[in-house]
């Protein structure tokens, strides 16, 4: 394959939009989750799950570290689970996943659906679902 | 809804992007699936009950986690090397080789957890 040399502009002449921003977002807001799924492994392995959870549980708790993630498992004192501490790390993921989400399913409206006049419904009906989501998601994080 | 593309859908199938072209629509499907299984998953948990319980158990099925891992794994691994290389542009150039270590990366911890939600499903 011939080389094609990539060219980036200097970020005066890129501009920066909402688009763009985004666009970063996305980027920082993957770092920031395998940031916080691997800060709630390794709190999970402190917290004794090696010999108390298995592979499975583990990763579950990983992926939202919330409480009704360790219930069934054989953990015997749920309380060092459920401390503001782990459901503010909870949270903080809930919110870097939701937006990160419902950015990438506009983004694929966007694709699909070309009129600006329907470009408008996605992201009026995708900002009342994020912030329905997110309002729903804290209340179980933070009352279960 | 009129849909204007530039292309025919039968030319758009034949469209031969290969490896990149194949981690662009695993890495979509990956991110509707979660979207969707996150979204039924909190809506699930905030209403309990009788509705709560049956979601639950699709969530519980064999052949749901093993959809719904290769999600997540795929667009994790994939999405990393997305990020990779869009914050240091210069090796977008080797892509594809990076494609084939995603691969590598992807096949083995996927069978593996394969293997133990079927041999889970079977009893074992
Ligand atoms: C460690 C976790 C994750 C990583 C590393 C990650 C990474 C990425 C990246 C880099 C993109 C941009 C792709 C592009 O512009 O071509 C993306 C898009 C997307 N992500 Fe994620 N993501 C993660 C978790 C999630 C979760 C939990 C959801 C769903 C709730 C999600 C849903 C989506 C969607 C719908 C898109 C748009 C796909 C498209 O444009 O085709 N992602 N992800």
């Amino acid at each position: 394959m011939t080389a094609t040399k990539s060219k980036s502009l200097p970020l005066a002449k890129r501009g920066l939009n909402f688009e763009m921003l985004m666009w970063i977002f996305t980027r920082l807001s993957a770092l920031a989750m395998y940031a916080l799924i691997l800060f709630a492994i390794i709190g999970a392995l402190i917290m004794g799950a090696r010999t108390q959870m298995n592979m499975a549980d583990v990763l579950r708790w990983g992926f939202m570290p919330n409480l009704s993630h360790v219930q069934n498992t054989n953990v015997p004192d749920i309380a060092p689970w459920s401390t503001p501490f782990w459901r503010a790390v909870a949270s903080l993921l809930l919110l870097v996943a939701t937006a990160h989400g419902v950015h990438g399913l506009v983004v694929i409206c966007d694709d699909y659906i070309v009129k600006p006049r329907g470009r408008q419904i996605v992201r009026l009906i995708s900002i009342v679902f994020m912030i329905a989501m997110i309002a729903i998601g804290l209340y179980v994080v933070w009352t279960l | 809804m009129a849909l204007k593309r530039n292309v025919s859908l039968a030319s758009a199938l034949r469209y031969k992007g290969q490896g990149p072209m194949l981690t662009y629509i695993l890495h979509r499907i990956g991110g509707v699936g979660m979207a969707v299984f996150v979204t039924v998953h909190i809506l699930a948990s905030f209403v309990g009950g009788k509705a709560g319980i049956f979601a639950n158990s699709i969530y519980e099925n064999w052949l749901f986690q093993i959809f719904i891992f290769f999600c997540v794994l795929f667009h994790a691994i994939n999405g990393l090397r997305i990020t990779i290389s869009d914050l240091w542009p210069k090796l977008i150039q080797h892509q594809r080789e990076a494609i084939w270590v995603e691969w590598a990366v992807f096949l083995p911890i996927y069978g593996i957890a394969v293997y133990v939600i079927i041999r889970a499903a079977l009893g074992g």
